[in-house]
C-alpha cells in the first residue's frame, strides 16, 4: 500500500490517478492521467495514416472552415446560456411567488421540448416575428442564421443551466447567508460576495460537461443552416460520395475538440479549489 | 436618547413554527454594557429569542426595539439593526473561500465602504486581539474550531457593533478549545460591551454574566443574578434544570 514516509511512488492505479493524486502529493506515476495517455498514442497514429494520405489532409483542410463557425456559435451560445442560466436559476430559488413561477415556466417549458425543435422553432416562427418588428437597421441581426441559432441554443442551455445554479446556490448551507446578512449585507451582496463564489466552484464541473454538450449540440445548428463543421462534412461527403473519410474526420475534429475543453475544465476546476 | 433607555426591549415576542409555539409572550430588557446569558433546555426558545434580536427571525407578534429601532418588515430598519448587532454563531459560519482576513474586511468593505488599507488595518488589529494575527492569510479549513470561532468573533466585531450576540458559541468545539473562545468573551465583557449569549458554559456566566434569564417552553421563567441563580434558584423547573447542567 502506499506509504507517505517510504519517498518511493506507491504503483500506479490506472482508471482512478487523478483521486488517487489529490490524497497523496507525491509525483508519482498515479499521477499519470493514462487515459490522455492512450488518447494521445491513438491521435498519433490516426494523424500517421492521415497526414499520409493526399485524400485525407484534403479533407481536414475543407473541413476546418466549419470549425471556425462550431466554436464561435459555441462560445457565443454558452456565453449568454450563463446569463440566462444565471437569471432563471436566481428566480427560482427566489422567494418572491412571480419571480419564482416566471423561472419555472421557463425552465420546464424548455425542457420538455427538444433542442432541434426549438432551434427550428426559433428560426421559422420567432426570429421572422421579430426581424419584422425591430426598426430598420437591428432586424437584420435577427435575419441572420448564426445569431439565430446562437440564440436558440443559447436559451435551451440556459433552461438546464439555471437548475444548475439553482442546485449549487441551495448546496451552500444557510448559514451562509445568515452570517452575510447578519453582518448588514443586503441579499444582493450576500449572492454576490458569498453565496455564489461558493456555488460556481460547487457547479464547476456539471458547468463544464454542459460546456462539452454545447459543442457537440452545436452540431444542431446545421439545420438552419449554419455552416459550421457538420454541414460543411454533409456538403462535401455528398458532392464527393465518400462519406467514411468526411465523417470520420468530423468525428475526431468533434473529438479533439471536447477533449480539449475538458482538459480546461479540470484545470479550472483545480484553479478554483478552495484550499483544504 | 437617554442612558436609562434599555438598548434592547422586547415585548410580548410570540413566534410559531408550524405547529411548534416557540416564544410564548417573552417581556425583557437589555440595557447598556450589560451581559445577559440565557440558558434553558434544548428547544426552549433561547436560540429563537436571540434571533429576534438581529431580525433573522421575526415574530408573529409583539415587539422588539434595538437602540430605539424597532425590528420589524422594514429592511431600512433590518440593515440599520444588524449594522449595530454582530452575531456569532455555533456552527462559526466562516466564509471558507475567502482567508481569514477577507472574512473579516468583507463586511467592513461592501457594509462599511472603507478602504481595502483601512479595513485590513483594523482587521489585523482585531485578530490580534483575539489573538491569532498569524493566521491572517489562512483559509477557515485550516483553522481549529477554536480559531474559527475567534475570527468569527473578530469579524462581527469589524463591523463596531453596540450588541454581541452569541448562539451557543462553544458548543460545537473540542473541549479543550472551549477556554480560548470563552476567555476572548470574557476580554469583551469586561470592555463594556452589551452581550446576549445563549450558553449553558456556567463558568462564564458566573464570571460575567450581569443577569441570567432561565427559559423553558417558550416562556422566560426566571430572571436573576448568577450569584442568586446558582445559591438559591426561585422556581422548581429552574433548580431541575440546574441540577441536570451542574455536575
Amino acid at each position: 500500500m502506499a506509504d507517505p514516509d517510504s519517498g518511493k511512488p506507491p504503483p500506479a492505479r490506472p482508471g482512478t490517478p487523478n483521486r488517487a493524486s489529490r490524497a497523496l502529493p507525491l509525483p508519482g506515476l498515479e499521477r499519470v492521467p493514462w487515459w490522455i495517455v492512450i488518447l494521445l498514442l491513438a491521435g498519433i497514429l490516426a494523424a500517421m495514416i492521415i497526414f499520409t494520405s493526399s485524400d485525407y489532409t484534403s479533407i481536414i483542410a475543407l473541413l476546418s472552415s466549419g470549425i471556425y463557425l462550431t466554436l464561435y456559435v459555441t462560445f457565443f451560445a454558452y456565453a449568454f446560456a450563463l446569463i440566462f442560466g444565471l437569471i432563471a436559476g436566481l428566480m427560482r430559488v427566489s422567494r418572491n411567488p412571480i419571480l419564482y413561477t416566471t423561472g419555472t415556466l421557463y425552465v420546464e417549458v424548455i425542457r420538455g421540448i427538444p433542442l432541434l425543435v426549438q432551434i427550428l422553432y426559433f428560426f421559422y416562427v420567432i426570429a421572422p416575428f421579430l426581424a419584422d418588428r425591430v426598426p430598420e437597421p437591428f432586424d437584420q441581426w435577427f435575419r441572420s442564421e448564426v445569431n439565430e441559432g446562437i440564440i436558440a441554443l443559447a436559451i435551451g442551455y440556459g433552461a438546464y443551466l439555471a437548475e444548475v445554479y439553482r442546485a449549487g446556490i441551495e448546496a451552500i448551507p444557510r448559514g451562509q447567508t445568515e452570517a452575510a446578512r447578519s453582518l448588514g449585507m443586503s441579499y444582493v451582496q450576500a449572492m454576490r460576495y458569498v453565496v455564489l463564489p461558493q456555488a460556481i466552484r460547487i457547479i464547476l464541473p456539471p458547468l463544464g460537461n454542459d460546456f462539452v454538450s454545447m459543442l457537440k449540440d452545436s452540431a444542431l445548428t446545421s439545420a438552419i443552416s449554419v455552416k459550421d463543421l457538420t454541414l460543411w462534412t454533409r456538403q462535401r461527403s455528398a458532392n464527393t460520395f465518400r462519406p467514411l473519410e468526411h465523417w470520420t474526420i468530423a468525428a475526431l475534429l468533434y473529438l479533439t475538440m471536447t477533449l480539449g475543453l475538458s482538459l480546461i475544465v479540470r484545470y479550472l476546476e483545480r484553479k478554483f479549489a478552495i484550499p483544504k | 436618547m437617554s442612558p436609562v433607555h434599555p438598548i434592547i426591549q422586547i415585548e410580548n415576542v410570540h413566534k410559531r413554527f408550524g405547529k411548534v409555539h416557540a416564544l410564548r409572550g417573552v417581556n425583557t430588557t437589555v440595557q447598556r454594557g450589560e451581559v445577559l446569558v440565557l440558558i434553558g433546555p434544548s428547544g426552549s426558545g433561547k436560540s429563537t429569542l436571540l434571533r429576534c434580536i438581529n431580525g433573522l427571525e421575526r415574530p408573529d407578534s409583539g415587539r422588539v426595539v434595538v437602540d430605539n429601532i424597532p425590528v420589524d418588515h422594514s429592511s431600512k430598519h433590518i440593515n440599520a439593526v444588524r449594522a449595530e448587532v454582530g452575531i456569532v454563531f455555533q456552527q462559526f459560519n466562516l466564509f471558507p473561500h475567502l482567508s481569514v482576513l477577507q472574512n473579516v474586511t468583507l463586511a467592513e468593505q461592501v457594509v462599511r465602504k472603507r478602504s481595502p488599507d483601512e479595513s485590513k488595518k483594523i482587521a489585523r488589529a482585531l485578530l490580534t486581539k483575539v489573538g491569532i494575527p498569524e493566521k491572517a492569510d489562512c483559509y477557515p479549513a485550516q483553522l481549529s474550531g477554536g480559531q474559527q470561532q475567534r475570527v468569527a468573533i473578530a469579524r462581527a466585531l469589524a463591523m463596531n457593533p453596540k450588541i454581541m450576540l452569541f448562539d451557543e458559541p462553544t458548543s460545537a468545539l473540542d473541549p479543550e478549545m472551549i477556554k480560548e473562545v470563552l476567555d476572548t468573551m470574557l476580554l469583551l465583557a469586561q470592555e463594556g460591551m452589551t452581550m446576549v449569549v445563549v450558553s449553558h458554559e456556567m463558568g462564564f456566566a458566573r464570571a460575567a454574566a450581569n443577569r441570567i434569564v432561565f427559559m423553558d417552553e417558550g416562556t422566560l421563567i426566571e430572571d436573576t443574578s448568577p450569584e442568586q441563580l446558582f445559591a438559591n434558584p426561585r422556581e422548581e423547573r429552574t433548580k431541575q434544570f440546574l441540577s441536570k447542567i451542574l455536575h
